[in-house]
């Protein structure tokens, strides 16, 4: 078999990927430019943003909660050497606001709302519901992914600001009433040092970022699933994969061009 | 070019890789009838529904559906025909995320708008056709299979098209079901003056409603005529297929590239030499 040498496969591999990748950018540009053209329902987006939200809230807040204290605890443990345990509600803010929050919140969303998008788009397709709404002159990739696609552009930054927020006070429980760090220093430190356009606004630009990459590939995932209850599982693993690795491969070029 | 026939096809040829789905296939509908295109699974039936709604484009040869080619013309275009098909898929498709009322509304909400009562008593009509008024409120998996196929087809028949694509409208149906669905198939082609294309492989049922018939074997057309005509066929792959005999031109065996003998490793010399 030509198959078996390690050239013919890589250009094999090259072959299948290639156009496949291809299909996925077409995917994305033809459903992100769905409210430019008039087959594009507001109200589905804001269904899609809420839906997306809701499903992930509660997993969001326990753990922003627990990530906030354990950078209480490690924070403190390194900055009482220095005798900086001064700095330590800057040092959870920036954390939080700059890194953790956007990328934990994004593979937090793959792995909730990424997947069960990824399964009910690629059920959709298995029961011919995409036939049908193709059939009846509905463009799937107008009603169905467009909404979902903008739904994570605005759903992750959302949850990640509640994530910052939630870890924030995390952090302040275990430094302030445990650790004895002084409440007045540790909000006066955090505001004095914590800029809203280099910080704040930084870290919601990646998490939109990381909404639309992720909502890509579960949507992408589902729609180009093979229609089978087997084709849907797989396609539900490969989305969170794939999202999770594309969420920390993108953090490390976003942070490099937004430093 | 004639008017009497909504839908021609002409020498239509579609292969997948190496494989002909459909080899030189000829078919007409004319307008108020309904036309079935029965065949084995495989056999391409399915492949035939897709090129004349434009889902796929076919490698050479013509269809005319209303006059118009649906892989030739703009996608626009191709969704405003579609506008005038509908189309009953063989696992219902129901969208499960709405109910019985929404899943019939869908079409319309999505390309009229109309005061709300004025949605309501089309969609309520068209499920009274289907008997089925009384379940507007349930959802999609509170029905029963025959049921989901009702409103599936009231939802394909709400806008009223010209044209009715029914794919294996009988399978994974009761008796009973399948009564009901012949009968709403032929009651509604005949209340809209549409015309039907049904791809089925249940013979008895098909025959019982079309007017006239394919049958389709290895993509050809093998056989056409009335239901009578068909029935009478001297085709021996017609005859397999109708009275569904397990041997015969359609071969029992998949064809395999070794004889049985060579494949259970019997050596060449102890094999019985055939017979003159």
């Amino acid at each position: 078999m030509k198959e078996d040498f390690l050239v013919p496969r890589i250009g094999h591999a090259v072959r299948e990927t290639v156009p496949r990748m291809g299909m996925a950018a077409r995917f994305l540009v033809s459903s992100l430019t769905a409210p430019v053209r008039r087959d594009f329902s507001f109200r589905q987006w804001l269904r899609q943003i809420f839906g997306l939200g809701v499903l992930s809230l509660a997993l969001m807040v326990v753990a922003a909660f627990f990530t906030g204290m354990v950078l209480g605890f490690q924070g403190y443990y390194a900055l009482v050497r220095f005798g900086a345990t001064s700095a330590l509600g800057t040092l959870i803010a920036l954390s939080l606001l700059r890194e953790l929050g956007p990328v934990l919140t994004a593979l937090l969303f793959a792995g909730r709302a990424g997947s069960a998008l990824t399964a009910e788009i690629g059920s959709m397709k298995a029961t011919e519901q995409l036939d049908a709404m193709e059939m009846m002159a509905v463009n799937p990739l107008a009603w169905v992914v467009a909404p979902r696609l903008w739904g994570g552009i605005f759903a992750v930054p959302i949850l990640c600001t509640i994530f910052d927020l939630v870890g924030i006070f995390g952090g302040y429980l275990v430094s302030v009433p445990i650790l004895g760090v002084d409440g007045g220093t540790f909000w006066a430190q955090m505001q004095a040092n914590v800029s809203f356009h280099g910080d704040i606004l930084n870290g919601l630009i990646k998490a939109a970022c990381f909404g639309l990459v992720v909502t890509w590939i579960a949507t992408w995932q589902g729609f180009s699933a093979h229609p089978t209850a087997e084709g849907v599982g797989s396609a539900t693993t490969r989305s969170v994969v794939m999202a999770s690795l594309a969420v920390l491969g993108l953090d490390f070029i976003l942070t490099a061009l937004l430093f | 070019m004639s008017t009497a026939d909504l839908v021609q096809v002409g020498g239509l040829h579609f292969a997948r890789g190496s494989h002909a789905v459909l080899d030189g296939v000829s078919l007409r509908v004319p307008r108020g009838s309904i036309v079935s295109v029965m065949g084995a699974s495989g056999g391409g039936k399915t492949t035939l529904l897709n090129l004349v709604a434009g889902r796929l484009r076919p490698d050479s040869g013509q269809i005319l559906v209303d006059g118009l080619d649906p892989s030739g013309i703009a996608r626009q275009d191709l969704y405003r025909l579609r506008q005038r098909m509908g189309m009953l898929f063989q696992h219902s498709a129901l969208f499960t995320d709405l109910t019985v009322f929404e899943n019939v509304a869908f079409p319309l909400r999505r390309h009229f708008r109309l005061p709300e009562p004025l949605l309501r008593k089309l969609v309520l009509m068209k499920l009274e056709a289907v008997g089925l008024r009384g379940a507007a409120d349930l959802t999609p998996a509170e029905l029963s299979g025959g049921m989901a196929r009702r409103v599936a087809l009231a939802r394909a028949v709400v806008m009223d098209p010209h044209l009715i694509l029914y794919d294996e409208p009988f399978t994974g149906l009761d008796p009973i079901s399948i009564g009901i669905i012949a009968t709403l198939v032929r009651r509604l082609n005949d209340a809209l003056g549409a015309s039907s294309i049904v791809v089925s492989h249940d013979v008895h049922e098909t025959f019982a409603i079309a007017d006239y018939g394919y049958i389709l074997a290895g993509g050809k057309i093998i056989a056409e005529g009335t239901p009578e005509e068909l029935r009478a066929s001297d085709s021996p792959l017609a005859q397999q297929f109708l009275s569904g005999r397990p041997d015969g031109p359609v071969p029992f065996h998949y064809p395999a590239t070794e004889d049985f003998a060579a494949a259970m490793g019997i050596p060449m010399e102890t094999r019985e030499a055939p017979r003159p």
